[in-house]
């Protein structure tokens, strides 16, 4: 019995003292899927003699539930999107750092310093921007594709051939873009137009599905699909006869981030790697594997040709984008309402 | 040999005796810990108000059900109706997961007696072939009928050229993708309790049920059926209950179009809503409905006890 307990402890004490060892050079990250090369993640890991784990999400909501249930702690960066970021600054999620503790963080693109939803930039740096709109399979339909009817009141050729993404904050800014009413209007017949107009094109879309956008349109299984720029860049590598859309009624705009997460049990490493993705070397490689636009300077010489000079990254001149808003309570109990009629 | 056997199975031996019901400490903890006090958290959470973004305030609220039963319009001032949208939702579930039930019973009953039959080499050999399936994960094979019935798909480019059909078959992202996939999900959940029934039954019955003229319907009907009736029940339990909160079925196949309760409850917890006691009400309501099935089945069991 003696001899038993002893082992234990020895066994106990060896557990504890080989956890102990890694603790320090320890990374976890909390990222969206398919968005970072895994040799990036091994060459930091190799780097700075770091073990990297990393988890990933296919929302933002889905992250901020995942969080708030109880995952605070356990990660030390995550990577929401823009209007996520203030409202995990708003629940006191988000750690602070100074600009003086990261050495590349001169290397931010200007136009991406200062922005709404980090003034300064002291809890985040930019990961990736990009567009969200639409690709249409051009063997399908050869029409003009710059016009959000090709959702909203899809020509014959794509009627019941549309994946939307399953992504209640994208759909729904779109949609009031082609109604040409702001992003979480309280008016009260904006909002019943809003939802007039899903309700009535629901017989058009095929499916919704934001981790398969891309797959989609490859397989042919949608002739057209609602999609992230990079992502449609992707799937028009992988085959796919497709284009991507800048539609004249407008499009969402959006800016990845990587935070730094309160309680982040590796703050240090954490730091360490938003660094190392400041230096434009490593934030190229990311836009060469995602195909999004990074928003670091001096990446352009890391580029490969074909992301360089790919038509989604470039919306004709003239055409802007939104950025999605994050609505106010009362408002958002409407838009949840409007997403559950729409899917039940 | 027989008398050393009874001597071990009772409680009262020598080697565990005392410990008597220790024993289950372990069985309890698990039950306690992973089951009991979820479903206690969930039910308490159903109480609760809603945080806005996901989270609780811990403050009495009746809203959750509410939502869930009455309808005051899109502006949530209206005077209160009758809310079918959740209700919708709810019988669509149920009316697949019923249907699931009873293609699987329909198929699963005559292969479990086809497998119980086999001389028992072979029976094992069978066995083994309707689990491999399940060496590979759900989601996977989730994925993989997808691409097997997709318009371009192998069973439509098969059925084209063999000349069958000249159009494919548009069965991605409908209700019969769903109810396809909830089927092959769950087909040996009922031929694996059925088969043990069917195994042990005493096949001498069927030949002195012949013997006294009864025809092979009425054998099956006054004999066989109720014989082998814990092992259809068990099954139809195990493949109904799942089926009623699946979700990846009707998200991949189902293009995700229509919300089946599983994935309602997920938008409550993942999606914009973030209306956590919303979506702890519906488990609740769904975890009810799963304890009636259970009574029902409870009750048949102990009526046939009684008999």
């Amino acid at each position: 019995m003696n001899t038993l307990l002893k082992t234990w402890a020895s066994v106990l004490a060896l557990t504890l003292a080989a956890t102990g060892a890694q603790a320090e050079g320890k990374l976890s990250i909390y990222h969206w899927f398919e968005y970072i090369p895994q040799e990036l993640l091994d060459k930091f890991a190799a780097e700075y003699d770091v073990e990297v784990t990393m988890d990933t999400f296919d929302s933002n909501e889905a992250m901020l539930a995942s969080l708030k249930a109880g995952k605070m702690g356990t990660y030390d960066v995550a990577v929401p999107g823009d209007y996520m970021v203030e409202i995990m600054a708003g629940e006191g999620m988000l750690d602070r750092f100074e600009p003086s503790e990261l050495s590349n963080f001169g290397n931010i693109a200007p136009q991406w310093l200062d922005v709404g939803f980090d003034p300064g930039r002291h809890s985040s740096i930019p990961y990736q921007w990009g567009s969200t709109s639409f690709s249409v399979n051009r063997d399908v339909y050869k029409g003009d594709i710059n016009t959000s009817d090709i959702l909203f009141n899809p020509p014959a050729e794509l009627q019941g051939k549309i994946n939307m993404l399953d992504s209640q904050g994208e759909v729904l800014a779109l949609a009031s873009m082609h109604l040409g009413i702001p992003q979480c209007t309280s008016d009260r017949d904006q909002l019943k137009a809003l939802n007039a107009l899903l309700q009535s094109q629901k017989p058009n879309w095929a499916s919704f599905s934001s981790d398969g956008a891309k797959d989609v349109l490859v397989s042919g299984d949608a002739a057209a699909g609602m999609i992230w720029n990079g992502f449609s860049a992707k799937a028009r590598e992988e085959g796919a006869n497709i284009e991507y859309a800048f539609p004249k009624e407008g499009f969402v705009v959006w800016m990845d981030n990587v935070v730094l997460l309160k309680d982040a049990p590796n703050r240090a490493n954490a730091l360490l790697f938003m660094n190392f993705l400041l230096e434009p070397e490593n934030a190229a490689a990311v836009t060469n594997y995602a195909q999004y636009t990074s928003g670091v300077t001096g990446v352009l010489v890391f580029l490969e040709e074909s992301v360089a000079n790919a038509p989604e990254l470039s919306p004709p001149d003239g055409q802007k984008g939104e950025f999605i808003m994050a609505c106010p309570q009362e408002v958002q109990a409407v838009y949840d309402k409007i997403w559950t009629d729409l899917k039940k | 040999m027989a008398g050393l056997l009874k001597k071990t199975n009772s409680p009262n031996n020598a080697v565990y005796g005392g410990l008597g019901g220790w024993l289950m400490l372990p069985a309890w903890a698990v039950i306690g810990i992973f089951l009991v006090l979820p479903v206690l958290m969930m039910l308490v959470y159903s109480f609760l108000t809603k945080e806005f973004r996901g989270g609780v305030i811990w403050e009495f609220s009746m809203a959750a059900y509410d939502q869930f039963f009455f309808d005051r319009g899109l502006f949530g001032d209206d005077p209160p109706v009758i809310e079918w949208t959740y209700i919708t939702i709810f019988w669509r579930s149920i009316w697949q997961a019923a249907l699931a039930t009873f293609f699987c019973l329909i198929i699963g009953f005559p292969t479990a007696w086809f497998i119980a039959t086999r001389a028992g080499k072979n029976r094992s050999v069978w066995l083994f072939l309707i689990t491999i399936p399940y060496w590979v994960n759900l989601l996977i094979r989730t994925i993989s009928m997808k691409f097997l019935i997709r318009d371009t798909g192998p069973l439509n480019e098969w059925l084209i050229a063999s000349g069958l059909i000249s159009e494919p078959i548009h069965m991605i992202n409908t209700n019969f993708a769903v109810q396809l996939g909830l089927f092959y999900s769950y087909l040996p959940f009922m031929v694996l309790p059925i088969y043990a029934s069917v195994e042990r039954y005493n096949f001498a019955l069927s030949e002195a049920a012949a013997d006294l003229y009864a025809s092979r319907w009425t054998t099956l009907r006054r004999i066989i059926l109720p014989t082998v009736r814990p092992g259809i029940i068990a099954g139809c339990i195990l493949v109904f209950v799942p089926s009623l909160g699946a979700f990846l079925a009707p998200d991949l196949l189902g293009g995700a179009k229509n919300f089946m309760i599983g994935s309602l409850i997920e938008e409550q917890f993942k999606g914009n809503a973030g209306n956590w006691p919303f979506g702890a009400a519906a488990s609740m309501i769904l975890l009810s409905m799963v304890l009636i099935v259970l009574t029902f089945y409870a009750r048949a069991q102990g009526k046939e006890g009684a008999r």
